[in-house]
């Protein structure tokens, strides 16, 4: 046994990343998690609009950071505030100057915002139970989009992106990996096919896959829990497919630097798993401390979940949009950029020198 | 050695970090002749050929190679899927090389046919024998009627039937037209080629037709039972089919019985003088 003990010991000595997953992650994962495990809000952004804009912002409890006010233009007061939380600009907007006083309307897709808003809401009211249009006091409450504040409402759109990076990076890189081990990825080299050619040919299929299972998880998402479909479905076409792109890329990258599927498995799963725990799927983004936070923007599931629940939920159009789609394409140009570089090293070996 | 359809390399050269794999090696393959590279396990074999169908780039040297549609190559991993069938894996490598369908479906039913790989076209790939592999690699590499035939150890591990099948290939791919140029362990085999390269440490040892190599060697080969005792003639000696040879390079033979050195002999006797070093060169 104990020559087993030895043999063992010394595989995992060389085996550096096996050792770097065993020894590094653990303590990556506490410190990240630590400071990204938090459900509190302390802080919840919050508009006024119309004439009495000015005297609520005054009394406004310090739990509502003020995000903008709106007395008077274009629009009415309640159809700006509503442009708000459907833009994500505020997950609590404040109309005054309607029956009976004041109207709250709750994003309820912000789910720890509206649940935070609801206590404060409470106790306000002398510790009555605050719900959905209820009447407190002086103050009708909306909540709006999730008025039930169902988890499964914000929670599908974020897995349908899990899902992806599941199939995009982890099946993808696995797939291109085996062509190497077995020797097949050298044939192609030397083969009259573009090193695009075999890029295209490796991760189409992926993607078609991928295609298929959001889909089902959508379909699911929509007849199983019941997950509202509000917003432009080509406007979510678009996002899931640049999303896919950088999974793929993703995927074709870390093949690239992985000799072995177990070592792909490994590097996909890193980069699974801070996505998981840091795109404010499951934690929202406002909590997590701001040392870590910066981690979570350079991640696309960050992007996808917020493009995801924008347009499902609230029908956020592209126009309020744009900005995680340009991100998402950014990572997906540096990606693409990055894996095609890596693949071309090995499949036009001669060219560029 | 250049002229039209002569592919090879010239002064090639290959540095993997500190290890020099390939170190200033010429070769030419000749249309409708098999050229065969000879050396043992890490002598630079499969990088030469590497350079040779542009899967690895030289960092010395220039390569003279057909363009890539032209080039049919057997790596080491024999290069096919095995999670694929018999027949999709040649659909594939004629589709990929731009073959017609049923252009390509002659080609394939003629090689099956003859090296009897037709009963187990429906077969998965990795259901195959070692042998037959290496014969559905070397049928997949020549589907494209390549004016450059490159094979990596075609016949290493197997069996004396596939291997006369696998020489069948080789040959008739010759007889065709192509320059084949293929990597062997197995002196036996390399005599069997028009040219040959012997390779050591990344260093070519000998060059030329099997017979130049063989009259290239100096003084004589003789054979005996026991080992020399000690000394120079114990260092000049190798084991061969049950006794010893023993190579003199002088003109005196020496006490034992003089043969005529074969190909492996040669090749022994190449690798003494460079070990021993130009005191018998």
């Amino acid at each position: 046994m104990r020559a087993m003990i030895v043999k063992e010991f010394r595989q995992l000595r060389r085996d550096r990343r096996t050792l770097a997953m065993m020894i590094v992650m653990p303590v990556l994962l506490l410190v990240i998690l630590g400071y990204a495990a938090s459900f509190d809000v302390s802080a919840v952004p919050t508009v006024v609009a119309g004439p009495g804009a000015a005297a609520v912002v005054k009394a406004l409890p310090e739990t509502f950071h003020l995000a903008a006010t709106y007395q008077a233009g274009p629009q009415t007061p309640e159809a700006w505030a509503r442009d708000q939380l459907r833009d994500g600009h505020a997950a609590v907007a404040i109309v005054t100057g309607t029956a009976p006083g004041l109207q709250v309307l709750i994003d309820g897709t912000q789910l720890f915002d509206a649940q935070k808003t609801l206590q404060e809401l409470s106790a306000l009211s002398g510790g009555k139970a605050v719900t959905t249009a209820s009447v407190t006091g002086s103050a009708s409450v909306q909540i709006l989009y999730n008025p039930e504040l169902k988890t499964s409402y914000i929670m599908i759109p974020g897995l349908a992106g899990v899902i992806l990076v599941f199939v995009g990076t982890v099946i993808t890189s696995l797939g291109v990996v085996r062509e190497r081990q077995a020797g097949t990825l050298e044939q192609l080299a030397v083969m009259p096919l573009r090193p695009m050619d075999v890029f295209l040919g490796k991760i189409i299929p992926y993607f078609v896959v991928a295609v298929a299972d959001l889909a089902i998880v959508l379909a699911v998402g929509v007849a199983v829990f019941g997950v509202p479909f509000a917003g432009s479905a080509a406007v979510f076409a678009l996002g899931a497919l640049l999303f896919v792109f950088v999974t793929l890329g993703l995927g074709v990258l870390i093949s690239s630097v992985s000799q072995t599927q177990g070592q792909a498995i490994q590097l996909a799963v890193m980069t699974l798993l801070p996505q998981v725990l840091l795109s404010g799927l499951i934690f929202p983004l406002s909590s997590i401390v701001a040392g870590v936070r910066w981690i979570a923007y350079l991640l696309p599931l960050t992007y996808f979940t917020e493009i995801s629940r924008g347009v499902m939920l609230r029908a956020e159009p592209i126009t309020s949009l744009w900005p995680p789609f340009v991100y998402l394409a950014l990572l997906g140009a540096v990606v693409a950029t990055l894996a095609t570089l890596r693949f071309r090293a090995f499949l036009a070996p001669g060219e560029g020198r | 050695m250049t002229g039209p359809g002569v592919w090879g390399a010239e002064g090639v050269s290959v540095r993997f970090g500190a290890r020099q794999a390939l170190d200033r090696v010429t070769i030419s393959a000749l249309p409708g002749r098999v050229t065969a590279v000879v050396g043992a396990d890490g002598a630079g074999k499969t990088t030469l050929l590497r350079c040779l169908v542009g899967a690895l780039a030289p960092g010395e040297g220039t390569v003279r190679r057909p363009d890539a549609r032209r080039i049919g190559y057997l790596p080491p991993g024999t290069g096919v899927y095995e999670d694929l069938s018999v027949a999709e894996n040649l659909r594939f490598r004629s589709a990929s090389y731009g073959i017609p369908a049923p252009a390509a479906e002659r080609e394939v039913n003629k090689y099956l046919e003859r090296t009897g790989l037709a009963a187990a076209r429906d077969r998965l790939a990795g259901q195959l024998s070692g042998g037959m592999l290496r014969k559905l690699g070397v049928v997949a590499a020549l589907l494209p009627q390549p004016d450059l035939l490159v094979l990596d150890e075609p016949t290493t591990g197997v069996d004396p039937v596939s291997r006369a099948d696998l020489w069948w290939l080789i040959a008739s791919a010759a007889a065709g037209g192509a320059a084949v140029l293929m990597s062997t362990t197995y002196t036996d085999e390399a005599a069997r080629a028009a040219r040959v390269l012997v390779l050591d440490s990344g260093q070519p040892l000998a060059e030329g037709t099997p017979a130049e190599i063989v009259a290239a060697i100096p003084g004589t080969i003789t054979v005996a039972a026991e080992r020399p005792a000690a000394g120079d003639e114990r260092r000049r000696s190798w084991r061969r089919a049950g006794a010893w040879r023993v190579w003199q390079p002088g003109a005196d033979p020496g006490r034992g019985e003089a043969v005529a050195p074969d190909l492996q002999d040669a090749v022994c006797v190449a690798a003494l003088r460079r070990e021993l070093g130009a005191s018998h060169a």
